[in-house]
């Protein structure tokens, strides 16, 4: 039986500011306008109202990573002799990331079965990973633009957490998922949950059975795979797009990257940084070539990866999550939704004419 | 007498015959966000909605459908767009169809979903007087203009679209604003150079660097040669710090300098609300006072920095 804790509301920043006496704590803070994940400090405000504009994935992928440092130097006796030393950089702090969604911590185990995956594993990525206590919170109001329900989460979904909090009313339910939030959640004093325990399930069936019934879109895998060379559909459906990269970078599962050196006189870092297939560079060879030159292509990779790729390599695993942020913050509001159902209903109707 | 939107949808039904596509507003996946509609089909035309959540700029798609028949619908900012980029040859005045409205002011969806906690089920938006009201679940919610219109709507400089084919609609006068914040460029004019520069640095620690800001400006044209993305020249680098982004936002800023018609799509598409705009403002101030020119309201004047005067009204170099 894993363990089930209870905190009151009051008592919930104090505890998190004790524990960021010996570790990170990362959460969602209202900076501006927006809310965003970054290190709780003492004056900080803390906003669990709803979806933060950003997801939590920098806390595992963040925006620029150093994977190394350089310095070039010449040498005393041989001046037109240059030697370059090379200083690895891990990051290996302990964090706690607290109040992600379920939908965000979801996506993380979409970045383990790419950077964690055997012989093909990220030092980088993994130390974060093993270093990080997750600790998701069960959504109580989901917006108009979530759609994790049809993608096979859910608002109370523990996938990828360690601990799961869950608001009923005057405090939060907060259970472990794994051993490892069970050993954390015995080390802390905090109350037991006893019967509340109850109270929390109950609150996450609830929620889920409010959201608004939707297709699911589970099914598009081989459908995406049969437009591949629609490229009237393509075209149709990425018309409104302007080819940002906002979808990409507010979005918890995408992880493409890219690596650049940055020099500054004799020293220079290796960067890994995010990336974003609905920009022209993103598959820019060096030859001048560029296979996904329009925004249709870059559109139907994007898709695909989502939608086709990513499952056909994962057991049928998504790469998206239904967070909605792509749709919500899109400046010209394009919908993943729509041109996922638009696709499967396409595709059906190819398949009927061909068996006509 | 017809509606402005039945009146629109009338003119667009008309002219569609003979046009490659009409790009209008409709309805978007939430309640406080309307999206573009290419129309192509008569059918769509049912489809448009015009309302203060008709927010985006539909001249930036102008650029990249050169060649074809196009009509579009504009308010008073987005025509100011199109001399623009009439001025600048960007577009063909003979291929493109303007329908004008005149508009009462575009509501900021985050400002209505903080300020007014309205987040869904709005079916109407009208704005009369200096009130916005709000049609939600057969409920009327009122607010203040100053808590909820884009702040490029305070300082409207014409509501109607002054250059169009059809003008639907009555004119009449921009948004009428008594309690409008202060701009940011107000208050960064108060402050001292230090502060300005901590100011903008703070708010770049939120840039994530998706460049939405450019790819939403109808006047960034450089397309898929942008110096934000280039190995070389390079001119900016991409690790996190917050003044490489600064140097873009100042590029893109210098390079906009006189052509920037403060429509505010660079702001609005900001997934992360940096107030970007404010930096071209600046920019427009000194235009205004060096040049005396604002762009976007005479399609036969040529912009200040693409043309060479021997000698400018407001530059007395030869008595320095």
């Amino acid at each position: 039986m894993l363990a089930a804790r209870y905190i009151t509301t009051d008592k919930l920043v104090p505890w998190l500011l004790s524990l960021s006496e010996s570790r990170l704590v990362l959460a969602p803070i209202r900076k501006g306008g927006q809310t965003v994940f970054q290190p709780l400090e003492a004056d900080s405000e803390l906003d669990l109202d709803g979806l933060a504009t950003s997801s939590p994935k920098a806390a595992l992928l963040p925006r620029c990573e150093t994977l190394l440092e350089f310095h070039y130097s010449k040498g005393e006796e041989a001046p037109s002799r240059t030697s370059v030393e090379v200083r690895e950089t891990l990051h290996d702090q302990p964090t706690f990331l607290f109040g992600a969604r379920p939908c965000d911590v979801r996506g993380f185990t979409v970045f383990d079965r790419v950077y964690d995956a055997g012989s093909k594993r990220d030092i980088y990525y993994c130390t974060r990973r093993d270093n990080t206590l997750v600790a998701s919170l069960a959504c109580t109001d989901p917006a108009e633009t979530c759609f994790c329900h049809r993608v096979g989460g859910g608002p109370g979904d523990s996938t990828g957490a360690d601990l799961l909090f869950t608001f009923i009313g005057d405090g939060y339910v907060v259970e472990a998922v794994t051993d490892r939030g069970n050993d954390f959640l015995l080390s802390q004093t905090l109350h037991d949950a006893g019967d509340r325990v109850e109270t929390a399930l109950k609150t996450r069936e609830a929620v889920k059975a409010a959201m608004p019934e939707g297709e699911p879109l589970l099914g598009a895998p081989e459908q995406v795979n049969k437009l591949f060379d629609d490229q009237p559909f393509w075209e149709d459906v990425s018309a409104k797009c302007l080819s940002c990269g906002a979808c990409s970078y507010l979005c918890p599962t995408c992880y493409c990257f890219n690596m650049t050196d940055e020099m500054h006189g004799n020293d220079g870092v290796r960067v890994r940084t995010w990336d974003n297939c609905m920009s022209f560079q993103f598959t820019l060879e060096g030859s001048g070539h560029n296979p996904r030159a329009a925004k249709a292509q870059r559109m139907r990779n994007r898709i695909g990866h989502k939608f086709n790729y990513y499952p056909a390599l994962h057991d049928g695993n998504l790469a998206c999550v239904g967070c909605g942020r792509c749709i919500s913050h899109c400046p010209v509001s394009m919908d993943v939704r729509e041109i996922v159902s638009k696709a499967q209903t396409r595709a059906m109707a190819e398949e009927e004419q061909i068996n006509d | 007498m017809a509606s402005p939107i039945e009146e629109l949808k009338t003119a667009i039904r008309q002219a569609l015959p003979d046009l490659d596509m009409v790009i209008a507003w409709t309805a978007g996946p939430d309640s406080l966000s309307h999206t573009p509609l290419f129309i192509t089909d008569a059918a769509d035309i049912e489809r448009i909605e015009w309302d203060s959540r008709c927010s985006q700029n539909l001249a930036g798609y102008l650029t990249s459908l050169r060649g074809k028949k196009v009509g579009i619908v504009a308010k008073g900012c987005d025509a100011r767009t199109i001399v623009e980029l009439l001025q600048e040859k960007l577009i063909d005045r003979e291929d493109v169809t303007i329908f004008g409205l005149h508009c009462q002011g575009a509501v900021d969806a985050r400002k209505v979903r903080t300020e007014l906690k309205v987040g869904r089920g709005v079916q109407g938006v009208t704005i009369d007087g200096g009130a916005a009201s709000f049609a939600v679940n057969g409920e009327t919610q009122t607010a203040r203009l100053g808590q909820v219109l884009q702040e490029k709507c305070f300082r409207c400089t014409g509501a109607d679209a002054e250059v169009c084919d059809h003008f639907i609609g009555e004119h009449g006068q921009p948004p009428q604003v008594d309690d409008a914040p202060v701009s940011t460029l107000d208050m960064l004019e108060a402050m001292g150079m230090e502060d300005r520069l901590h100011f903008w640095e703070d708010q770049m620690t939120k840039c994530i660097r998706c460049y939405a800001c450019r790819s939403a400006c109808p006047l960034c044209v450089c397309q898929d040669h942008c110096a934000a993305q280039s190995r070389d020249p390079h001119w900016v680098d991409q690790t996190d710090h917050p003044r490489e982004k600064l140097m873009f936002q100042a590029l893109h800023a210098l390079h906009t300098a006189g052509r920037c018609t403060e429509c505010g799509e660079c702001e609005r598409a900001c997934p992360m609300d940096l107030p970007i705009m404010t930096l071209k403002q600046a920019l427009n101030r000194q235009i205004k006072d060096i040049f005396d020119y604002q762009a976007g309201t005479d399609p036969d004047k040529t912009p200040p920095l693409f043309q060479f005067r021997e000698e400018e009204e407001h530059i007395k170099e030869r008595k320095w």
